[in-house]
């Protein structure tokens, strides 16, 4: 088992001096997936928080290769890297020892929606890459804008509550089985406030050969308004409620990694958010409803997967 | 400093400086509160180094020593996340600012 004290020698391969939000989830997580491999690294990061707010010209914050790569293609980016890596092993001009893992990143913007399609046919095509989301369920680089992560019921800017509308009105977009369905090796969905369990995703991920995706919730204060000193207290919220299941899918094979001692309500989720604010008008008693039927049909489903 | 023009620029704006960021004293955003570390009461768990965004818990030799307010943006995460009863980290008022930005 790690141990964080020996995850606190290692070299910072994301130094400090970044732009990102008081209380962000972003650096976090990367503090510890960066930590999950020895090998070099190079990475392609789409654009979003992460990829703006770490290099701001002239400044990077990057320790390793990094590459930005457009808001469509950042899988298409790191795989292109890989080919190359592979082709010049081939020709005897990379050694036939030397290790290095590839990386792409990006955000439920540039992954849920407009990087899908990349991400898709570079898993698809079997390139050696580890592909990381980190769903913060908005475009929070731009402002707050809804994805397709973005929660049910849930208030954004292109999805704003009001006279007309209680939030979004679409039900959340389920990504990471979608990649369970391109029979990849290794699918998982992890959070930042187990972090033992993201770090072991995250090393399984860099070891395994093929494609490896992991889906991380990614606690943004800023858009999702709340006191930013509680992030890794509502992540653990979002287990709890099993609005964020950890499983993980290996070879096909259906893990639950967290299960609540007691599933919460889902109201404690959206309670201390000020996205969900609206959700305690009388009137929109009914989107709390449907939420949590969602909630409770993915988890049900979830469990019957994972029986199998 | 001689402002650079882009014909210093390398090609594909490739950046070679990596890590400069670190010149970035993020601790110039904090106000109104900062976190206190209490050294006799901390455990070593290392919480506060995992859970802070901005790289800003002081480790030395192997030990939590403290927090470093230049780049510790004062969000709070470590203190509620420091798990001893008595908490080591304890957040308090600020009146000034510690860091002065810009730096080279
Ligand atoms: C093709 C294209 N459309 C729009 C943009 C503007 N843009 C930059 S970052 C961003 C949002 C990214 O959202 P997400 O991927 O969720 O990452 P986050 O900002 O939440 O980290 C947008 C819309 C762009 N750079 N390229
Ligand atoms: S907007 Fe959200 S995701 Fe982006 S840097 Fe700020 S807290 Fe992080
Ligand atoms: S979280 Fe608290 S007890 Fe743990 S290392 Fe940090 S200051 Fe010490």
């Amino acid at each position: 088992m790690a141990k964080l004290k020996d995850l606190a020698a290692m070299e910072d391969r994301l130094v400090a001096g970044h732009g990102m939000c008081l209380g962000c989830g972003i650096p976090l997580i990367f503090k510890i997936i960066l930590r999950a491999t020895e090998d070099p690294l190079i990475i392609a990061n789409a654009t979003g928080c992460l990829e703006v707010c770490t290099t701001i010209f002239p400044r990077t914050s990057w320790n390793v290769t990094w590459i930005h790569s457009a808001f469509e293609n950042a899988a298409s980016t790191i795989a292109g890297v890989e080919s190359m890596y592979k082709a010049l092993k081939k020709k005897g001009r990379i050694p036939e020892d030397k290790k290095i893992k590839f990386l792409g990143v990006g955000g439920d913007g540039g992954t849920y929606d407009i990087g899908l399609q990349a991400l898709s046919g570079a898993v698809e095509r079997g390139h050696d890459i580890v592909y990381v989301c980190y769903d913060n369920n908005a475009y929070a680089n731009t402002g707050g804008q809804r994805s397709s992560a973005t929660p049910f019921g849930a208030s954004a800017t292109t999805s704003p509550e009001g006279a007309e509308s209680p939030g979004k009105l679409q039900r959340r977009k389920d990504l990471t089985k979608i990649l369970v369905a391109h029979n990849i090796p290794y699918v998982a969905q992890a959070s930042p406030n187990r972090w033992q369990d993201l770090y072991k995703k995250a090393q399984k991920a860099f070891e395994i050969e093929g494609p490896a995706f992991l889906n991380v919730l990614c606690f943004c204060p800023t858009e999702w308004k709340y006191d930013e000193s509680q992030g890794i207290r509502l992540a653990q919220t979002a287990i709890d409620t099993c609005v964020w299941p950890l499983y993980e899918v290996e070879n096909g094979k259906y893990k639950i990694n967290y299960i609540p001692k007691e599933k919460k309500p889902v109201l404690e989720w959206i309670k201390p958010q000020g996205r969900f604010r609206h959700l305690f008008k009388e009137e929109n008693a009914w989107v709390l409803e449907e939420y949590q039927k969602q909630v409770d049909e993915d988890w049900e489903e979830l469990n019957k997967l994972a029986k199998l | 400093m001689k402002k650079e023009t882009w014909k210093e620029l390398t090609i594909g704006t490739i950046n070679l400086d990596a890590g400069n960021s670190v010149k970035n004293l993020t601790g110039t955003w904090r106000s109104g509160k900062k976190p206190q570390f209490i050294e006799e009461k901390c455990i070593q768990c290392f919480f506060c180094w995992l859970y802070c965004p901005h790289s800003a818990i002081l480790v030395e030799g192997g030990e939590v020593k403290g927090i470093n307010y230049d780049y510790c943006t004062g969000c709070g995460m470590c203190s509620v996340e420091c798990p001893p009863k008595e908490k080591a980290i304890i957040m308090v008022k600020e009146e000034a600012k510690l860091a002065e930005g810009g730096a080279e």
